[in-house]
């Protein structure tokens, strides 16, 4: 068979039911092969950036390795913001590449360019293949790379004259990488100094990021947060990963953190890092951070560990392996003094937002939202403050229900995101919050969710403006709006007609109240295009070079 | 801030000296030296690479590193009894008053000449880097018209080793 087929019979392997892609030149062996595929479903996007993000979508929710393909040149340079948002976000992904032929690389050719070149500090690897022989231990490896460890994305960059090659097929049942063997256990005289620190604590916080998603180590993190009695703030890649209406729970910390989780880590005397990097929108002020804390820091990257700030305990590992180990040498420890002040710091600062001034407010919208889907729903996000209002106001249940684009904070990222997420989560509710900026740049993906009979709910948090952007030069450029401010908007509702849905327009609460449950509970895909102020902003904030117990009330 | 030298196995694959290099400049490390060059193994190549800083950036050099798939074992040789050495050429003016000299302070440095001409001379000299840079210094008031480095090489002293072990590999990765 062609390496083209072998591709396709190791994908089947690897039990891959879903690609997404976009065809053209040099990838159009891979697409042969696909053809006669009765098991892999090629999902066609609008645009290659949408392939990347519903395959990353369709990871985050699933758990498993999305996959993704376009063809060279354009094909490929399309994929390349969707990999960095994958890399930054720790996402599992193998991307194929089709590449002009061997004799014609290097020599700028038409659609040639070196994508293994231009992905090397946005991939975990990559590989070009140049002898066809190596196909399926390449993809082999891919796979293992890619979902294990710190998951992150592999690209496959394939020439087209080796794709046409023929090999004998054979798959391997394992793969030799000896120069990558993660460290999923911890070091068991680690854990027992953890368990001691924690039964000398008085006021530990637990600061759990994506880590715990990935490693599935949620049901393991509220057993643990119960055990020792310790209130737990997630980061924005954490957020699902705890019961948001849990009572340790403290919300997201950070820049637009909660001011209790933000004065707990102040306050605490043991912070207990869990999958999390230690990023500078949670840090803000390196020097002011955690100040009294003794820090313990689990990761599975040990490049995270020492990166940003100094540990007192590093512990490399899994963190569900390390949380499953820890567990058994706790001591129940009365905590009532800090859980009493953690809850007098919820009650003095709580989470709000003005509603006296009539208006619609975004924020009320999140609140309903929570209220129609009691939390049982996937939802996905763009980039901006409808983001942060989600973080914020929609208490996340269960682990992989968020689907956002974090480290990279990549607009346009939701739509495509959604459109992956309802195909890996088949028969979940899908909401995407999405603003009027985002949805704009990747609106094209309209035309895969409707052709795909996908049931995704869009609502716009629609203020006209580039709401991020207008708030930071609100605070840091004094005022000076300087292209944030839309001048035309299609008509949201006649476009959700053009795509054969239906639109609807809620400008009050009243609206909303009266028709939003219905929206989002009649089957099938609709946008919600809700018209909330521009002036609102995202409270609290840390302004730049403040320590987070220094937020500012900017609502 | 102190030298540390990183002795690096790799895989011998096309692309480990972008991924490495692109590492260090991506994240800010600055590389003194950089030297390349397969071990005893075809499918195993020996970066030896000297890098400044304080520990806390040595260790997330060779943290970042080790991510890097193709990157098989790191060592940081400068914390135990090593040897290192450097090789150089340096082509110098040999007009018949300075031939003497130059080959007086090449006979000090135990260099070698490996070519002669009507007017150059070329001295190769092997050391550390310290005798290398006397070597070079001397050689400087002569009028130096070329001159190369091979970039440190270094070696644990001793029954210690930096090295893969096992059998060679049948299936290479590329
Ligand atoms: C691709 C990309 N370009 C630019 C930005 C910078 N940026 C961050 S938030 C934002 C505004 C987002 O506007 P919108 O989607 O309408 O959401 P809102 O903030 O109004 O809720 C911009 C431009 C970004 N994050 N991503």
């Amino acid at each position: 068979m062609t390496v083209a087929e072998a591709l396709v019979q190791c994908l089947e392997r690897e039990n891959v039911d879903t690609i997404f892609g976009y065809p053209g030149g040099a990838i159009l062996p891979v697409y042969d092969a696909l053809y006669h595929s009765s098991r892999i479903k090629h999902v066609l996007v609008r645009h290659e950036q949408g392939a990347v993000h519903a395959a990353d979508g369709y990871a985050r929710v699933s758990g498993k390795v999305g996959v993704c393909i376009a063809t060279s040149g354009p094909g490929a340079t399309n994929l390349v913001t969707g990999i960095a948002n994958a890399y930054m976000d720790s996402i599992p992904m193998v991307i194929i590449t089709g590449q002009v032929p061997t004799s014609q690389i290097g020599t700028d050719s038409f659609q040639e360019v070196d994508i293994t070149g231009i992905t090397l500090p946005i991939t975990k690897h990559n590989y070009l293949l140049k002898y066809p022989d190596r196909l399926p231990a390449v993809v082999k490896s891919a796979f293992h790379i890619a979902s294990t460890g710190r998951p992150g994305p592999v690209l496959i960059d394939i020439p087209k004259d080796i794709a046409q090659t023929k090999i004998a097929f054979k798959y391997p049942t394992s793969v030799r990488l000896r120069g990558y063997k993660p460290t999923y256990k911890g070091h068991p005289s680690k854990i027992k100094e953890i368990a001691a620190l924690i039964g000398k604590a008085k006021r530990p916080v637990i600061y759990a990021g994506g880590g715990i998603i990935a490693s599935n180590a949620s049901s393991e993190l509220l057993q643990f947060a119960e055990a020792i009695s310790a209130p737990v703030t997630n980061t924005f890649m954490g957020l699902a990963g705890f019961p948001g209406d849990h009572p340790l729970f403290l919300g997201m910390l950070g820049l637009h953190g909660t001011r209790y989780a933000n004065l707990a880590i102040t306050e605490s005397d043991l912070l207990i890092g869990l999958g999390a990097r230690f990023d500078d929108r949670v840090v803000m002020n390196i020097n002011t951070f955690a100040p009294k804390a003794t820090v313990i820091h689990v990761d599975i990257d040990p490049a995270e560990i020492g990166k940003v700030i100094g540990t007192n305990v590093p512990l490399v590992g899994d963190v569900k392996l390390v949380l499953k180990a820890l567990l058994p040498l706790l001591e129940k420890v009365d905590r009532s003094e800090w859980l009493e002040r953690i809850r007098s710091l919820k009650a003095e600062y709580p989470l709000t937002y003005s509603r006296a001034c009539g208006a619609l407010k975004p924020q009320f919208v999140i609140e309903q939202l929570w209220q129609c889907t009691k939390g049982d729903a996937i939802i996905a996000t763009d980039v901006g403050q409808h983001q942060m209002w989600v973080a914020q106001f929609y208490k996340f249940r269960e682990p992989r229900t968020l689907v956002s684009s974090g480290g990279l904070g990549c607009m346009g990222f939701g739509l495509p995101a959604a459109v992956g997420a309802c195909i890996g989560a088949p028969g979940r509710k899908v909401i995407l919050v999405t603003g009027d900026g985002s949805l704009q740049m990747t609106m094209q993906e309209l035309g895969t969710m409707i052709e795909q009979g996908l049931d995704v709910k869009i609502v716009i948090l629609n203020n006209y403006v580039l709401g991020m952007v207008r708030q930071l030069q609100e605070f840091y450029c004094e005022g000076r709006y300087m292209a944030v401010n839309f001048r035309f908007h299609p008509d949201f509702e006649l476009l959700a007609k053009a795509y054969g849905m239906p639109g609807y327009t809620f400008k009050t609460e009243e609206d909303v109240l009266r028709g939003l449950a219905e929206a989002i509970d009649k089957p099938g895909p609709a946008i919600i295009n809700c018209i909330v102020p521009a002036e609102e902003n995202v409270s609290p904030m840390v302004m730049a070079g403040s320590g987070i117990h220094e937020a500012i009330d900017c609502g | 801030m102190e030298k540390h030298t990183l002795s690096v196995l790799v895989e011998n694959s096309p692309g480990v000296l972008t991924r490495v290099a692109g590492l260090f400049a991506r994240r800010g490390f600055n590389i003194d030296s950089l030297a390349v060059g397969r071990t005893d193994r075809n499918d195993v190549s020996r970066m030896t690479i000297v890098v400044e800083g304080d520990r806390s950036l040595i260790e997330q050099v060779t943290k970042q590193l080790h991510k890097l798939i193709d990157v098989i074992k790191i060592s940081n040789i400068t914390e135990e009894e090593y040897v290192d050495r450097e090789l150089v050429m340096v082509k110098v003016g040999a007009e018949p008053n300075q031939r003497v000299e130059t080959m007086h302070i090449a006979g000090i440095f135990r260099a070698r000449v490996v070519d002669l001409g009507r007017k150059t001379i070329t001295f190769e000299c092997t050391g550390n880097a310290g005798k290398i840079n006397a070597f070079e210094e001397s050689l400087r008031p002569y009028g130096i018209k070329e001159l190369v480095r091979t970039g440190k090489i270094a070696m644990l002293r001793g029954n210690k080793f930096v090295s893969v072990g096992g059998t060679s590999r049948d299936d290479e990765e590329d």
